[in-house]
């Protein structure tokens, strides 16, 4: 009987340290019932996507608190699609100004969250969007 | 799926990753795809490395990969982190030590959950293992989830295993039982820039003496200090690289490697008998509403769990003349 899971990348791209978000997030899908795999911070989008890739995940979540985001997410997404991974859903979450959201939804990016957003409502995000591939 | 085996065997990483994803997964037709690459398997060197949580499993892998590198081989890792009883759910945070690592094509990383699995490994490291080894890994490193006394599954997958110790975690009686420190054929004593490392040495040293090792090789015993420290840091865990590839010759000069080889084939017998008969039949009776009634029927005490096996057995099996039911 097959056993599909949903696997996701929890990736800090870019300098900052502050990574209390990340480690809340994949302590909450953990228990959530996905497999996350946690990175760390300081990460480059080339170790990002090489990441996601080894591990066959079905999502990416991005997160930056660095005021970076503009280049680093987009990037992400662009990594992948080089190396025939567009299937990856990439998306992400940090403090990210209104003017920003509709570049990086153009850019390929699926979901963003900004602060406010609930942690039920990134589950329900991903358990109605997320269909891990077979 | 065979596909699949095919694109991995001519080191696609994503058919790689996904191949490993469909084993774990259970998904339909993967079998296809073992038997395909399984006759080129059994190349690569397997190394499992075990130990406590905390013990710095994970940042010793890190420094092995570049020291391999540095030896101008490939890589393979397989990092096992434990699946929550109550969710499902996993963090797998090996990763974090090896990201350095991340865009070199030479090293694969790989983490996965325990999904159940007794003995510190996932029920899909031996296939993994396998997917690792045709993609041309010369060293697949398999780090085992922390582990307690007695998860010593590694010993059915790995050529030469490495158990570390760090010091501050019991009394020389620990050493002396049985478990995780007899499978160990290289001791790292981890974080020897602590308080208790020379007694630790001294201990493992004893209890080493003790011991009769008639096929000739005393597991040897390497201290590795601090890793804030990188040049020593490194140095030490060349002298353990070395110590490994020791080993390897040795195992293959005393023809031991194909005693280890045969202990690896027949898990592998087990497994495949255990996927092919007993998991069919657990479905089975989980989908038809049978297995919760036996639950039912062991909670009321109405019929004992032996009982029960004899009648499942009867009902799947019973043409067969070895089971004597």
């Amino acid at each position: 009987m097959s056993d599909r899971k949903i696997r996701i990348l929890i990736a800090k791209p870019g300098l900052d340290g502050h990574d209390r978000g990340a480690k809340v997030l994949a302590r909450c899908f953990r228990d959530a019932g996905f497999e996350v795999i946690y990175t760390g911070c300081h990460q480059t989008p080339e170790q990002v996507a090489s990441a996601a890739i080894q591990e066959d995940v079905d999502v990416v979540g991005l997160s930056c608190l660095s005021g970076a985001h503009m280049y680093l997410y987009p990037q992400v997404v662009k990594l992948l699609k080089e190396q025939g991974a567009d299937d990856i859903t990439v998306i992400g979450g940090g403090i990210i100004p209104d003017k920003d959201l509709q570049p990086l939804y153009d850019a390929g990016l699926k979901a963003l969250f900004t602060p406010g957003a609930t942690l039920e409502s990134l589950v329900d995000w991903i358990n109605e969007n997320i269909h891990p591939r077979t | 799926m065979e596909e699949l085996g095919k694109r991995a065997m001519a080191g696609d990483v994503r058919a790689a990753s996904r191949l490993i994803r469909n084993m774990e997964d259970n998904m339909p037709g993967t079998e296809a795809a073992i038997k395909h690459i399984f006759p080129f398997t059994g190349k690569a060197h397997v190394i499992g490395i075990t130990g406590s949580p905390g013990a710095g499993k994970s940042t010793l892998t890190d420094e092995m990969i570049a020291s391999y590198r540095n030896k101008d081989k490939t890589v393979g890792v397989m990092a096992v982190d434990p699946t929550s009883p109550f969710t499902g759910g996993a963090l797998l945070g090996d990763r974090i030590r090896m990201q350095r690592h991340a865009e070199d094509t030479g090293v694969f990383v790989r983490s996965m959950a325990t999904r159940g699995a007794m003995g510190g490994l996932s029920k899909a490291v031996g296939d993994g293992i396998h997917v690792l080894d045709v993609m041309g890994k010369d060293v697949i490193i398999v780090e085992t989830v922390g582990v307690g006394q007695q998860e010593v599954e590694i010993i059915n997958h790995a050529h030469t295993i490495i158990v570390v110790l760090v010091p501050g975690m019991g009394d020389e009686v620990q050493a002396l039982k049985a478990g995780l420190m007899e499978i160990a054929d290289i001791f790292v004593i981890n974080k020897a820039d602590r308080e208790g490392a020379a007694r630790l040495h001294k201990e493992t040293l004893s209890m080493l003496q003790m011991g009769k090792f008639e096929n000739g090789w005393i597991p040897p015993i390497v201290s590795v200090e601090s890793v804030s420290e990188p040049i020593s840091f490194a140095q030490s865990v060349g002298v353990l690289t070395d110590k490994i590839d020791e080993h390897y010759q040795y195992l293959i000069k005393s023809n031991i490697l194909a005693t280890r080889s045969h202990r690896k084939a027949t898990a592998e017998i087990y497994e495949s008998l255990r996927a092919a008969i007993l998991a069919p039949i657990l479905d089975d009776l989980a989908a038809n509403g049978e297995l919760e009634l036996m639950v039912q029927k062991i909670m009321k005490r109405e019929l004992d769990p032996y009982s029960l096996a004899e009648l499942v057995a009867e009902k799947y099996l019973i043409s067969h003349d070895c089971l004597k039911v």
